[in-house]
């Protein structure tokens, strides 16, 4: 099954994320994210850790932080997500563990240029199995 | 249009009745084809939204080129009281001072007939332009400073440009009040690789030429006349405008409660104008906007170099001078005549343009007489408008006008639309050269993405906000 599914929207870009549990949701989140800007292939060159505390008011405006935080990685430090694991996932914070590979002009080939996650549209809500998260980008 | 009911005012204008929570009405310039497109998404709800804002003065406004954005939507202009009003940085827009940059040069069409191919490759080579391109001005932290709080002024200091360009540059390239304290280390550091790039997305560098004249007199104050060469850059203030937004976004809607102001959507975040945290924003977007203007001013000074040096010719020959250069994504402070008294407000034009009348102080001085040219850019196949700010401007639409086409396709659909064609063959049977860093822009970027730039033109001017001066057809464009 597809990793996320695209929505249409005029002059943007948006995403629709299921997941089985909350942890799932973000997780995927994360990888659909990079997924939409750059094509992953892993290279396994310079691949380094990083643990990442992310805070928000509810679930939606924590999943719009750690995508801010991840998109900013990319953007900001020229860094692609190669997995991502969730050590814990409350509804206000949560920890990460990141993998890391520096953005290689030569083996990555870039997408499409995400300038921002916007709040716009946003949703996380419970469904019949699980979650379901639809987020609306600036390009 | 969901549950949002137009009622036409005239041929140009529809109302969007004050309903609920609403503060004003709203209005959007459309006429009847436009209105069509309008059904097609949620954009006049969005005017509807952003009525809904403390301080909002008169009406929330929306240009024909408007089209479903983030919050605001895009092609929106709404003016806050600075004393009860907000500010909202969705308002603006994640690119800060994103704009176009109009040059004008002493050649013709037969004079680059057979370069063209030459001088677009050219081009393309040296002005940095796509997904993480990097600058062609390295900054210091200390020089990065400068360039916030001087912009354009700043680039000419440095050797980039002249003097005379400031003065046909929006506010002289440069918004007062800019501190850099007030920016992010991320917004710095996104800053330092990119000064001197154009981006991707729909940004572009065009050369094109004059095709139609429709007001010599004014044609001729703009030093534009027919079959002349003239550049095209669309471009703004790349990662670190975009860090800014994002930042005070995310702050704003992290204090949205404090402020007591109840939002129909989050994105549209917003603090008083007369608070710290408003004030802050401000002084930081001025840095963005500021970053902007000292951009365009490099990439006009580089495809100078590139056009004098591909065709072999001096300085004198090429001609090369700045029209004008305006932003269309921007919040300001601007004096504007309501019910008979002077009042300071803040504008926001969310792709919008400002479009100030002749005799009005802040058009230039060469330009006095006629009115502030307004560039409203369109699709690759189309080109490009000049158009001059008329007095009605000022009476009803906070001195702004469109900003482009707006698009009516969504991009997947546009990247759907185009499969199994060659969108650059297509543009080349019309006479456009076209040379794109990916595929996937160009696909996205399709002419048929569009709304017909002639329609959006028309009824800005049919509105009487500004005239059409002249129609630029594109030759040749390079994308990232």
């Amino acid at each position: 099954m597809a990793l996320y599914k695209l929505i249409d929207h005029t002059a943007d870009l948006g995403m629709e994320v299921t997941g089985r549990t909350k942890r799932e949701l973000f997780t995927k989140a994360v990888l659909s994210l990079m997924d939409i800007v750059v094509e992953r292939k892993e290279t396994g060159a310079g691949v380094k850790e990083k643990a990442l505390t992310v805070e928000g008011s509810d679930s939606a405006d924590l999943l719009i932080n750690f995508l801010r935080e991840i998109l900013y990685l990319f953007n900001g430090e020229a860094l692609i997500i190669g997995t991502c694991k969730i050590t814990k996932c409350g509804n206000k914070k949560l920890d990460a563990r990141l993998l890391l590979e520096p953005y290689n002009k030569k083996k990555h080939v870039i997408k499409t240029e995400i300038k921002a996650v916007t709040y716009h549209g946003l949703s996380v809500e419970r469904i019949k199995n699980g979650w379901r998260a639809r987020i609306i980008f600036d390009v | 249009m969901n549950e949002i009911k137009l009622e036409k005012i005239d041929d140009n204008r529809w109302l969007v009745p004050q309903t609920g929570l609403m503060r004003v009405p709203g209005i959007i310039y459309a006429n009847e084809k436009i209105y069509d497109l309008l059904k097609n998404d949620e954009s006049a709800k969005q005017v509807a939204n952003v009525a809904h804002l403390p301080g909002i003065v008169n009406y929330s406004l929306a240009m024909p080129d408007i089209h479903w954005g983030y919050g605001f939507p895009i092609g929106g202009v709404a003016a806050f009281d600075l004393d009860d009003g907000v500010v909202s940085p969705g308002g603006v827009g994640y690119d800060i001072n994103c704009g176009c940059r109009l040059m004008a040069t002493e050649l013709t069409l037969a004079d680059i007939k057979d370069k063209v191919k030459d001088l677009t490759t050219a081009l393309y080579q040296r002005i940095p332009s796509g997904v993480g391109s990097t600058g062609y001005v390295k900054l210091s932290g200390k020089d990065q400073k400068k360039v916030l709080e001087d912009g354009a002024g700043w680039a000419v200091k440095t050797g980039f440009g002249s003097a005379n360009d400031l003065e046909t540059t929006e506010d002289g390239g440069c918004i007062s009040g800019a501190d850099p304290e007030q920016v992010s280390k991320r917004a710095l550091e996104r800053g330092k690789q990119q000064l001197g790039t154009l981006g991707s997305g729909n940004h572009f560098l065009e050369i094109e030429v004059v095709q139609e004249i429709f007001d010599e007199k004014v044609a001729q104050a703009f030093g534009l006349r027919k079959d002349q060469i003239v550049v095209m850059i669309h471009t703004g203030s790349r990662g670190l405008g975009y860090q800014i937004c994002d930042d005070y976004l995310a702050l704003m809607v992290k204090h949205q409660a404090e402020t007591g102001i109840a939002l129909p959507d989050r994105q549209l975040a917003c603090t008083y104008l007369a608070s710290g945290r408003g004030r802050n924003y401000l002084a930081a977007m001025a840095c963005g906007a500021n970053y902007a203007w000292a951009n365009r001013q490099i990439l006009m000074h580089l495809t100078q170099d590139v056009i004098e040096k591909t065709l072999r010719i001096a300085p004198r020959e090429l001609g090369m001078r700045l029209v004008y250069d305006v932003c269309h994504n921007i919040a300001k402070i601007e004096l504007f005549n309501i019910g008979g008294v002077e009042k300071k407000l803040c504008v926001h034009r969310k792709g919008a343009t400002r479009a100030y009348p002749a005799g009005h102080e802040a058009v230039p001085a060469r330009y006095r007489s006629v009115g502030q040219p307004v560039l409203i850019p369109g699709d690759m196949g189309t080109g490009s408008y000049v158009l001059v700010g008329q007095e009605k401007a000022m009476q009803e639409t906070f001195g702004s006008a469109c900003h482009g086409a707006g698009r009516v396709m969504s991009r997947t659909q546009a990247v759907k639309t185009s499969r199994g064609r060659s969108i650059s063959r297509e543009l080349a049977d019309q006479g456009v050269l076209v040379m794109a860093g990916s595929k996937g822009t160009l696909n996205e970027e399709m002419p048929e993405a569009y709304k017909n730039l002639n329609d959006v033109v028309q009824v800005v001017h049919d509105a009487g906000i500004a005239r059409k001066v002249a129609r630029l057809k594109t030759i040749a464009c390079i994308k990232g």
